[in-house]
């Protein structure tokens, strides 16, 4: 490794120069900050400020860069020096912009910047630029688990970019439900009859795809490795088993549809002239262009009548809590099946909300002009006595109760995810004894998913992909929806929220596209979202490791196993460098190269620390990345101001934050120490799934620590803090900070 | 960001809000080369002016942080604010796209200091607050604003204001001879995420938008909820700026509705549903505050339905399952009066409210049949997919009436589909 060498550059411009006496930063900055180069400039983030720094990289040897300026988060890119450590001296939005501009304030906003600066050269110091995860697979390959619409759709999608992709289905055949069915909705203008479903060409599309192998009648019994080298059992019906090299996944592993039996109130079993849409179907594909007839006699059905949400929206037990989104539109295309063929064919629609999303509204006004009848009714009970079909209801409208006779009932039932096995209750039981964070309340209980693995994953977290609600495998984040809790793995279609085909297309297309970044980034060593591009990742001295399993347990996205001595086994390519592992590890041997509890630890430590006749109190803050630092920086900008004596160190995650540092600061006569994360909770919005969580009980443990020291708990608190408190977060700290100043100071000052 | 020399294998990406963002990051984190052009001076669309996200009621702001994150990362990138295409010529794998380029009299030079606002003091409306509120000419468009550079208004450029702002910027980042650009860029796909925009409610002339200044849309609604909007987070009644209490939701306000939006726009149910919310957390347990929600049906679709329930339990809010009639107002009060049938059980009401919130549709800022002139469209102008359309793929709200997390799926299947027409121009050409 080349020697280090470290530039400090200290910007004179947006008022800096004015405010800070610069020149004794940049003799800090040499002197406590050993930095071998210390340059100002009036305007850093100019042409000539930038090509300064570009000089000293390119024709010096400079290997580590601070740049004591504005925050991390202005002038990204003029200061995107890639090739050097780089670290940030937040002096505009950190100090000058929250503190007025009074000959009183003058002293306290001095200190606060040199202290930024130590800080800063005290993490420029144990950082190294990331090379990149060395332990990297190039393996391009996609698999795509389930052979119905979504399955193939991504199968296509992925190939005609160019991929090579394996496509699994359980069953025999290509094509699941949607083969099935005998039209679709229409998916383009006018929207106004049912069209032919396209799974017949899609299926001959797969077929004929060179770049698609298709394996039927076979599963997935293991799956293990990491994003861009992933090892696969496919396991075939007739007991052969092949082992193939991935790249990625997609899990496509779509729906089964609820059970109607389940419904015996609604005549479901007691007459096989009640069916479900699957079953209505099937005789709709049995008669063709012609009239369709009724399952017990062959009669030509004269009457027909539809019940929308069955066991569905419904908080009985066994019922689906949730609306399936297609039923409305697909009642209205079976209503057509009868109409088209014979306009007199009776046809009554009982709904609670009609849901016809988009253009479905012209689909419906379609069906009302072909004499579809809908009513808003409640449906209680469907009596099939003498085989003559009885369907009582609640007319909404007339405020009454109503009956109609048909001759067959269709029952609009949901769909239940094919998501594999929950792994949260037996996760939880486990993580428990580690962190005591509760498990994720079980929304589950009401929605009975199959109880099969789909991906057999023999990662330490569990086979499959953690649920979100009601079984379905969907991500947390309205703005990120491809965002599983594992690396490299991506659903699609029904297993991840009830869909019509239209949107399974799409969001099979959409799936492709992540796999396929995933490939891509996996053998570049860089990480995914939401540190995308983070070249950094988790190291571990194994001398110092005592084997006791936190990482592996904490780890929200499944990136470290066990090895046979319970040594953590860091897969590079699943983590997605939040350093959770790094804040749960009580022995502090888990490392980025970027980021570390040295990292944090030393800046903790460089802070000045004033003795108690000062009556300078210091606190330190540690804030999330994404949301508690932009809002402080937001408030920079607002002009709001906040107490001079807290010093703001950004962390990637508070899951990352090592009780250490909490402890060193205490010890070291910090007043008290603050953490600022994101939501927590079911609603999380922690972008690491539990960081926060995990500092909120971490935190709550170090209460027995404070009380070991005699110091009082309030000392230490964690907050909540979202990105738009751009009032409350500097309110925030000074109410804590006066809180605390009750209190009075940390004994242990000047120890 | 970089100026990256636009080939027949870059992408352009039309349109900055949150689809064409993330339609611009897949596809550069896929390792190809992206043009990102945005009308506005800054990126992020109307999901920037969003106060909360339904279902979670979290911050819309927080996920913009991770993408404006990604693009400050990715070298791939590269973003032109204050473009719009004029027109596109060639064929997939081969267009070349003429594009305008509005004078923002702002170099990259600007810190966002903020020297140029202080002198300043002329005033604007403010488009990001729909024009409820005034701001400085010279501004940052909002807290959140990227790229982070200031606008000076068109208005101001000139001897006085304009140059009093120049001579306040110590970083000769004003530059008032600044011109209109025009610009021509190859491109082998165009993915168009031109997003939406709220239908005129003045349209809806039963409704008085035009009329009663306590009729308000939902998108003026959400702005009122931000503490850095036009009535500093609260609900004050445009009239008198008292605190409205008693709030009526008017849905498919221009949707489903032949004479003004026929398709349904599907995010307006969830929209009132999230912002009946809002009482409870202006007014906490104030039995005066109320909600009534004027439906047809509640579309609450898939797993949206447990928030549904959420809000039917809140004692705040009811539903009326009626299509207003029409709304009158007391002149010297400003109230409103709705009037119309209750379809359930058929009950004629007549009800008096503070203010009066109409669930806006949405329609394409764009409409299909104006890209080009060859881009297919279904009746109320989204983009189809189409062979015809070449590889121009619409996403997001340009391709229908989509909520956040629908529009980002879409967004990224538009990126695969643009990368597959450039992969195969990059495979021709080896």
């Amino acid at each position: 490794m080349s020697e280090t060498k470290t530039a400090m550059y200290i910007c004179n411009g947006c008022g800096l120069g004015d405010r800070l006496d610069t020149d004794s930063l940049g003799k800090l900055a040499q002197s406590e900050g050993k930095c071998t180069i210390v340059r100002q400039h009036d305007f850093l983030c100019n042409r000539d400020g930038v090509d300064t720094i570009r000089r000293d990289i390119d024709d010096d040897g400079v290997t580590h860069v601070v740049i004591a300026a504005c925050s991390r988060r202005a002038k990204t890119e003029a200061f995107g020096f890639d090739d050097v450590a780089l670290g940030r001296a937040n002096l505009r939005e950190g100090v000058i912009w929250v503190r007025p501009d009074t000959e009183e304030a003058r002293e306290t906003t001095q200190e606060m910047a040199e202290d930024y600066v130590r800080m800063a050269c005290a993490e420029i110091r144990y950082m190294q630029r990331p090379e990149g995860n060395p332990n990297t697979g190039d393996n391009k390959r996609i698999l795509v688990v389930g052979g119905g619409v979504s399955g193939m759709a991504a199968a296509v999608e992925a190939s005609k970019a160019g991929y090579e992709v394996l496509l699994v289905e359980k069953s025999g055949e290509l094509g699941g439900w949607a083969a099935r069915l005998y039209k679709r909705v229409p998916n383009r203008e006018p929207f106004s009859d049912p069209q032919d479903t396209g799974v017949e060409d899609l299926v001959k599309t797969v077929e004929h795809d060179k770049n698609i192998t298709v394996f039927l009648s076979s599963v997935i019994t293991r799956t293990s490795g990491a994003p861009g080298q992933f090892s696969v059992d496919i396991s075939a019906e007739s007991g052969t088993t092949s082992t193939e090299n991935v790249g990625s996944i997609i899990q496509a592993s779509g729906f089964s549809n609820f059970d109607a039996a389940r419904l015996p109130e609604l005549g479901f079993g007691a007459s096989a002239d009640v069916v479900d849409q699957a079953g209505l179907e099937l005789l709709a594909g049995k008669a063709g262009d012609g009239p369709i007839t009724r399952p017990s006699d062959g009669k030509e059905v004269a009457s027909v009548v539809f019940v929308q949400c069955a066991g569905q929206r419904s908080d009985k037990p066994g019922h689906l809590p949730y609306c399936s989104g297609h039923c409305c539109n697909t009642s209205i295309k079976q209503a057509m099946y009868f109409k088209d063929t014979n306009p007199d064919v009776d046809t009554l629609l009982l709904y609670s909300d009609l849901r016809t999303p988009g253009n479905g509204e012209d689909f419906y006004r379609s069906a009302q002009r072909k004499g579809v009848t809908f009513t808003k009714g409640q449906v209680r009970e469907v009596q099939t006595a003498n085989g003559a079909l009885v369907v009582k209801f609640r007319d909404m409208i007339l405020d009454d109760d109503a009956e109609a006779r048909a001759d067959l009932v269709v029952l609009a039932t949901g769909q239940v995810p094919n998501s594999g096995i929950d792994i949260e209750p037996a996760a939880a039981e486990d993580e428990n004894e580690g962190s005591g964070v509760d498990a994720a309340s079980n929304n589950n209980a009401a929605v009975e998913v199959p109880l099969e693995s789909v991906l057999n994953l023999d990662y330490r977290q569990g086979p499959d992909l953690p649920h979100l609600r009601h079984g379905f495998n969907d991500s947390h984040f309205i703005c990120f929806p491809y965002e599983t809790r594992r690396s490299g793995i991506y659903t699609c279609g029904p297993v991840r929220r009830p869909m019509d085909i239209a949107q399974a297309l799409e969001d099979a297309t959409g799936a492709a596209l992540k796999a396929i970044q995933a490939v891509e980034n996996a053998s570049l060593g860089r990480a995914a979202h939401p540190r995308s591009g983070d070249l950094s990742f988790p190291s571990f001295r194994k001398e110092g490791c005592t084997q006791c399993k936190r990482c592996t347990v904490e780890c929200p996205f499944g990136a470290i196993d066990e090895d046979e001595q319970r040594y953590p086994v860091f897969n590079e390519s699943r983590c997605r460098r939040c350093g959770t592992c790094m804040g749960a590890c009580p022995v502090r041997v888990i490392y980025f190269e970027s980021y570390s509890v040295d990292t944090v630890g030393q800046q903790v430590k460089a802070v000045q620390m004033p003795d108690e006749t000062e009556e300078k109190p210091r606190f330190l803050v540690l804030a999330c990345e994404n949301d508690a630092y932009p809002a402080l920086d937001m408030a920079a900008q607002q002009g709001l101001q906040y107490s001079p004596f807290v010093r703001v160190v950004p962390v990637r995650c508070l899951g990352s934050v090592n009780t250490i540092w909490v402890t060193d600061a205490l010890n070291s006569g910090y007043d008290g120490v603050m953490l600022m994360g994101c939501k927590k909770g079911d609603e999380y919005q922690c972008h690491f799934v539990k960081g926060s969580e995990m500092a909120h009980y971490r935190m709550s443990k170090i209460d027995d620590t404070l009380q070991q020291l005699q110091l009082e708990v309030e000392r230490v608190e964690t907050y909540e803090v979202e990105i738009t408190d751009i009032q409350r977060a500097p309110k925030l700290i000074d109410d804590y900070v006066n809180r605390v100043n009750e209190i009075g100071m940390n004994p242990f000052k000047g120890f | 960001m970089t100026d990256a020399v636009a080939t027949n294998e870059t992408i352009l990406v039309v349109g900055g809000g949150i689809s064409g963002l993330t339609a611009a990051l897949e596809t550069a984190e896929c390792g190809k080369n992206v043009i990102l052009i945005e009308k506005n001076p800054s990126v992020g669309g109307r999901v920037s002016q969003l106060y909360k996200y339904f279902p979670k009621l979290c911050r819309p702001s927080c996920g913009q942080e991770i993408n404006y994150r990604r693009l400050k990362a990715n070298k791939r990138v590269r973003v032109l604010t204050m473009a719009e295409v004029v027109n596109i010529k060639g064929a997939a794998g081969d267009y070349t796209v003429g594009v305008s380029i509005r004078p923002r009299y702002v170099n990259e030079n600007c810190t966002s200091c903020g020297a140029c606002a202080e002198v300043v003091s002329a005033e604007i409306d403010d488009p990001f607050n729909y024009n409820m509120k005034k701001i400085k000419a010279a501004y940052l468009p909002h807290n959140m604003a990227y790229p982070q550079r200031y606008v000076l208004d068109p208005s101001i450029v000139g001897p006085e204001e304009g140059e009093r702002a120049k001579a306040a910027c110590k970083y000769d980042a004003i530059e008032l001879d600044m011109q209109e650009q025009a610009l021509e860029l190859k491109a082998g796909a165009i993915i168009w995420a031109t997003g939406w925009k709220p239908y005129d409610a003045a349209k809806i002339q039963p409704y008085g938008y035009d009329r009663f200044p306590n009729v308000v849309t939902s998108v003026e609604f959400e702005r009122m909820m931000d503490p850095f909007g036009p009535t500093g987070g609260r609900m004050l009644r445009p009239s008198d700026g008292k605190e409205a209490r008693n709030i009526a939701f008017i849905q498919c306000a221009g949707s489903r509705d032949r004479n003004h939006l026929k398709h349904c726009s599907r995010i307006c149910c969830m929209a009132t549903l999230k912002q009946s919310t809002y009482l409870q957390e202006q007014y906490g347990d104030d039995s005066e505050a109320q909600a009534t929600i004027y439906y047809i049906d509640i579309r609450a679709i898939d797993r949206f339905e447990d928030f549904y329930k959420k809000v039917q339990a809140d004692p705040k809010v009811r539903f009326v399952k009626s299509k207003v009639a029409n709304i009158t107002e007391d002149r010297d009060t400003h109230d409103v009066f709705l009037h119309g049938v209750n379809t359930e059980g058929y009950h004629r009401y007549d009800n008096t409210h503070d203010l009066c919130v109409l669930a806006v549709g949405m329609e394409p800022s764009v409409r299909a049949e104006q890209i080009n002139g060859n881009v297919a469209g279904d009746a109320s102008g989204f983009i189809e997919m189409h062979e015809a359309n070449g590889a121009i793929f619409g996403a997001g709200c340009a391709s229908n009436a989509l909520d956040v997390n629908r529009a980002v799926q879409s967004a990224t299947a538009a990126a695969l589909r643009a990368i597959q027409v450039v992969n195969r121009v990059a495979g021709a050409e080896v």
